[in-house]
Parts: structure tokens; sequence; C-alpha cells
């Protein structure tokens, strides 16, 4: 039987391994965003994962600070944030197989990071010297997209393709709230569904796109709701429960692994910055609403889960610290190395196959640039010839 | 040596073929579209596929021409080849995205980690008699976009030829196919296709000594015509087919030019802001003193393609083009 023979229609009745609904629409999400981190759930948690996300947590928000402090040093262009989503970004990268893919976007740095990717690799879009800074197949991490939700359709795309070659890879898409107005995450999603591809997607809905408020984006009860429509499940989860995004995420991968297709997975989180470095956030939200999201900072959650439990001491907690200043030392310190630019780069990967004209606009730049070296030659020598005793 | 009989076969029949020949080369090559699977495509170019590949590889998409080629960007990221078709010219629009900042950009964004080798297929023009949004000419948009090459067959040798070559390119490559020519005939073997230039080069389809036009895809059927009808008027016309519009053949077209002194670049899409003032510009630089008068360009009207009963006044034909001939500064000669 092929692939694409196997998938189902939609089904009435849910599938197997999922959990059974007993009302009358099953793939609707919970009312209320699901939680661990407080409630009886965490009971189940594993500690060495709380302490891992714990880890990651502190570092990611060390990361994010590193980076917007960058950004007023001039060593990046720009820098979107995710101070506030650190529990998406950080269990989406944990939650996934090493032969697993991540298509992050813009504002998912740190969830390439996370997932073991250099940091300064993971920046050189932001610095502008590349547009993606490492090879995506070496860790499994589509490019940063910055075109809104366009690398959904790829995800879905990859992970249809690995199912079709029998292999068992799942890909998890991160989009915004903003992202979900695009018609890409539509087609994406119809596509997923239909075909039955091992594919997640993960929206953090931190509350704006820009400074547009999610009212203004959509009419939907919840964005976990539009995966009704195509035939798959949407949850709803708590998006700065670190332990509750990894556990939804979780199910949802061993779902799509086990060939039963999409999920569609809203977190509800808070973007606790401006859009970007370049963004003024005063002119459309309140420092009151700001302040009250603090309350429910996905760090504190999990520090006092640990602290309660007593799975990490303030020893431990130290450590975290200091791993995280010291990556934050090291990326201060590459980041303010000027990178080394070759221009001729620009001909370099346009095509397998130059074209002829674009062969002539190489030689042209070739010959302004050695030029240019001439010149400098020139002017080198004539200040090395200046007579002793001139001042400049 | 035995003769292979050598019956007529239609330029969809070749391209059928091309996708039937890669897909049992390779098992990497997709096909995926809309109605490509049991109905053989609106044009009936996979005729026959889907029995013979199955569905996991030929493959009737959602109606979502984004998503069509969005999800074989991911499968190309993954290693397969995928060959896309869009139904019509206008309806390849919703994937422009998917084209110009991803199909043509991600080499270049990867810095040749992640190419994406795979091949789009447009059925383009007029002509046929289609209604509203059936008939655009979209091939302007698609040569302004570096990353891509841009193909179109006239030939159905090329036809086949071509595709093949498209499909085996590490490069993305949009081929336009002239949906008029879709059922010219020509006489062609299937079981031992002949070697055609390779893509980037132009052909001379019939030399001439008196001036040159330029043409490419459903245009160059017209150019011939256009050019048995001159030798009435005493002019002798070299008929250039581009063949490709990225990678562009500057040596051909401009020996062409430097040896007859005029040239006429002819096409459907519209004049202004199309293919036409690319080629002249271009001719222009290298030929000056070789020309004996202006490039000239028989295009489609800057207009929205219009209803199908007017047609025939828009299409660049055999008298519009002969005018053109004439206005080449024959007098300036004597």
């Amino acid at each position: 039987m092929t692939v694409m023979e196997q998938r189902g229609a939609y089904r009435p009745t849910p599938p197997p391994a999922w959990q059974p609904r007993t009302d009358p629409a099953p793939l609707l999400p919970d009312a209320l965003p699901h939680r661990v981190l407080g409630t009886r759930a965490a009971d189940r948690a594993d500690p060495d994962l709380l302490r891992r996300l714990y880890a990651e947590l502190v570092r990611g928000r060390r990361y994010n600070a590193q980076a917007t402090a960058l950004t007023k040093q001039g060593r990046l262009a720009v820098y979107p944030s995710s101070t506030g989503q650190e529990a998406c970004e950080v269990a989406a990268a944990l939650v996934l197989e090493e032969r697993d893919w991540l298509f992050p976007s813009y504002r998912d740095t740190l969830a390439a990071v996370a997932r073991g990717l250099d940091p300064v690799q993971a920046l050189t879009l932001l610095r502008g010297d590349r547009h993606t800074g490492y090879d995506p197949h070496e860790h499994r991490i589509a490019p940063l997209c910055t075109p809104l939700a366009t690398q959904l359709p790829h995800a879905v795309g990859l992970a249809h393709a690995a199912r079709l070659k029998g292999d068992d890879v799942v890909a998890l898409a991160l989009v915004g709230d903003g992202g979900t107005s695009e018609g890409d995450f539509h087609e994406a999603l119809n596509f997923a569904a239909v075909w039955q591809a091992p594919v997640v997607f993960l929206v953090q809905n931190n509350g704006f796109a820009i400074s547009v408020p999610l009212a203004k984006q959509t009419a939907a009860p919840s964005l976990a709701h539009k995966a009704v429509g195509y035939g798959m499940p949407g949850r709803l989860v708590d998006g700065n429960d670190a332990a509750a995004v990894h556990e939804v995420l979780g199910e949802a991968i061993a779902r799509a692994r086990a060939g039963l297709g999409p999920t569609l997975v809203e977190a509800v989180t808070y973007r606790m910055e401006a859009h970007t470095n370049a963004d003024d956030d005063k002119r459309y939200r309140e420092d009151a609403e700001v302040e009250a999201w603090r309350a429910h900072d996905p760090i504190a959650l999990l520090e006092r889960e640990l602290t309660e439990r007593g799975l990490l001491d303030e020893d431990g907690m130290r450590a975290v610290r200091e791993d995280a200043e010291a990556m934050a030392a090291d990326l201060r310190e590459r980041m303010n190395q000027d990178p080394v630019l070759d221009p001729m780069d620009l001909f370099a990967h346009v095509y397998a196959r130059p074209t002829t004209h674009l062969l002539e606009q190489e030689a042209q730049l070739r010959a302004e640039l050695d030029a240019e070296a001439r010149h400098h030659d020139d002017d080198a020598d004539a200040q090395s010839h200046e007579p002793e005793g001139t001042t400049r | 040596m035995t003769t292979v009989a050598v019956k007529p076969a239609t330029m969809a029949q070749a391209l059928g073929r091309a996708l039937r020949d890669a897909m049992t080369d390779d098992p990497t090559v997709h096909v995926m579209g809309e109605d490509v699977g049991a109905l053989g495509g609106v044009f009936r170019v996979t005729d026959g596929l889907a029995k013979e590949f199955g569905e996991d590889r030929v493959t009737d998409t959602p109606l979502a021409e984004a998503g069509i080629l969005g999800t074989a960007v991911g499968m190309a990221m993954y290693g397969l080849r995928p060959v896309v078709e869009m139904q019509f010219d206008a309806f390849a629009y919703p994937a422009f995205e998917q084209l110009i900042s991803h199909v043509a950009k991600m080499r270049n964004r990867t810095r040749g980690a992640m190419p994406l080798p795979l091949t789009v297929r447009v059925p383009y023009g007029g002509g046929i008699g289609g209604v509203e949004h059936h008939s655009d000419s979209s091939e302007a948009y698609y040569m302004a976009t570096p990353g891509l090459h841009v193909v179109t067959p006239a030939t159905v040798a090329d036809a086949y030829g071509l595709l093949r070559e498209a499909i085996a390119s590490d490069d993305p490559v949009v081929f336009l196919e002239p949906k008029r020519l879709y059922w010219s005939k020509d006489s062609w073997n299937p079981d031992e296709p002949q070697a055609v230039e390779p893509i980037g080069r132009a052909v001379v389809r019939r030399p001439g000594r008196s001036a040159t036009l330029i043409t490419y895809g459903p245009s160059v059927p017209v150019c011939l015509e256009a050019a048995d009808a001159a030798r009435a008027e005493g002019w002798d016309l070299e008929v250039v087919d581009l063949r490709s519009l990225v990678p562009f053949d500057d040596e051909t077209v401009a020996a062409s030019v430097r040896r007859t002194g005029r040239a006429v670049v002819v096409h459907e899409s519209g004049g202004y802001g199309g293919p036409g003032g690319e080629i002249a510009a271009r001719v222009t630089e290298r030929c000056f003193h070789h020309l004996e008068a202006p490039v000239l360009r028989v295009a489609g009207f800057d207009i929205p393609y219009p209803p199908p009963m007017l047609e025939r006044h828009h299409l660049p034909g055999v008298d519009r083009i002969l005018d053109a001939v004439a206005r080449l500064q024959w007098e300036a000669q004597s």
C-alpha cells in the first residue's frame, strides 16, 4: 500500500492512539490552555526534563538579553526578541529527536540555538553578513524564515518526502499569531492534513503582530480552533509553562510519528519586549499589561516548581546562571569581532551553472576590486615615501 | 542497421514522454499539481503517469498553487526532484512568493548547502481561444528574478530534450510550455529522441541574410511563416529561436545580427517592460556598429489579455512582423 493510499480521510471517530473524546467535535481544543506546572500533572513530569528545560530557559533569556545588547552596540542590525516566549522556544528544541527537522521563523533564533546551533551562526542573518549562517542539514534546522508563514509548506513537503522515503522524521514548524492570517498558513495546514504528513505546527500566540493585537487578526474562538476546519486536532497550551508545551508537542509529535497526521498547537504566551529594537511598543500597549504578564513568567513558574519539590537547590541554580553567563560572554566576544567578508561571494551561489551575463558581472566586480586594491597599494606607497618629519 | 519508423508526435506527447523517462531514470523525480493524476492534466501532458508510477510519485494536490510549490520546496529540501505543474499561466501567480522568495533564492540563502532542483512547468501564452486568465505571457516576471532559469521550447524535439535537461538541472527551472503548440506535430521518434542543443543555447531555425527575427516559444512558428512570406518582398529573413530566456545566448543572437545588420524581436508578452526591451538592449550593446537600423520589437499590446474573440488583433502575426521588417530603414542602403 502506498503512502497516499494509507492516509485517512477526516474520520468522525478518533484514531486509535489518540485520546478518545466524547464530545461531538473530537478535534476541538480544550477550552482552557493545558498546564502542567503548579498542577497535579507536574508530579508525573520527569525531574531531569524539568531541570534541562530550566537550564535552557535561563540560557535563553540571557541569550535574548545579550542579542538585544548587541543591537545597541551596532553589532546586530536588528533583533526580534523572544523574551517571555522562551518556554515555547526551548520546548520546541528539546522535544525533537536529532533526525527531526525544525522550521523556524525570524523570531526563533533561540529555538535554533537550543537545538544545538552555534549562537553566532544563528545571528548572521540579523548581523547582516550571511542570510543563513549555517548548513541546514547539519542540525536539521531550515533557514530562519522572514516572509511570514512561508516556511510552513516547506515543513509539510519535507515531512511528506521523508514519509515517502520511509524515514522516521517529523517536522516541527514555528509560526506566530500574525502568521496565521497568511494564505500559506492555511495551505500548509490543508496539505498536511490531506497528505497526513508527519508535521506539527506550533503557533506562538504572543498577542501581537508587531503592533496589531490578536483581536484585529482573527475572529476565531482560538487559533487552535483553526485546526478543526482542516481535519486535524487543535491543542491549546499555556505557552509560558515549559513542561506543558513540551508535553503537548511531545504528544503531537508521537502522533505524527505513528502516521496519524498533523496537529496544530497554539501556545498562549506574551512578547515581553517590543517587536524588535527598532519598534516602540509604548505606542500600542500599556505598561500594566506587560507587568501583568511578568507574574506569569516562564522562568519563575518553573523555578517555583523545582524549588518547591526540591529538584534544584540554590547551588544548582547558580551553576545554571553561571553557564548562561559564560555563553553570553562567549557570544559577546565573538560578535565583537568583525566578520570577514569576500565581495566575490555575491556571485558564488546564485546558480549551480552561472549564466554568461552573471559571469560578466562577476568579472566586472573582480576588476573593480583589483583597481581598488591597486589604489590602496599606491596610497600606502605614497605614505611610506613621505619625507620624515612631515605631519599629516 | 534497421530504420526506425518515425511517426508524427505532438509536443504534449513529447513532454509526457520526457516526464516518464525522467521518472524511470531517477526515482527521486515526482510529478505534482492539479489534475495531473487520473485525468493526466488538463492538457494531458501527464497522461498515464499516475497509472505507471502510482499516486506517491504522481500526486493530485489540493487546489492551491502556493501550497503546491511550497510543499515542493520542502520535498526538494529532502532530496526529491519535484516537477510541479501549474495549470495555467495566470493561475501560477499565487505561487509567486514561494517562487521568488524561496525557489529562486534558497541556494543563495544557504550558500550552496540547500539547492532546490525543481522544475515548474507553466503552460503559457494565447492563441487557443482561452477565456480570461488563461492566456497570459508571464515570462518577464520570471526572467527578472535572479536564481531561476527560464526555458521555453518551440519544437517537439526541444520539448523533450529541454524538459529532460530542466528536470536533471540542479538549478530551479521555470519551464514555459507554449500551449498553442501542445498539439503541433513533428516527426519524432520517442524511443530514440534526437539530441538537442542544451539549455542556454539559441538555435537558428531558418538561416537568412536580410534581417534577424529573434523570438521564442509560441512566436517561433509565426516568425517562420513570416520569413516564408517575406521572400515575396525580397527579404531573406533569419529566425533565431532563443529556447531559454535565462540563460540568454548573447553569442548566437549577436552573431546572427552581425551577419544580417537588422533585427526584430517578436514575442506575445507586452512590449513595455517585456523581454524585447532587454534583448534589444543586449543586441545594441554588442552589435552597434553592425546595425543598419534600430532593433524593433513586435510584441503583444500593453493591455490586459483581451477576450478570445479579439485575441488575433493582439497577438503578433505575420503582417505585423512584416510591417516591422519594412521599417528597418532599407532606404538607407540605396
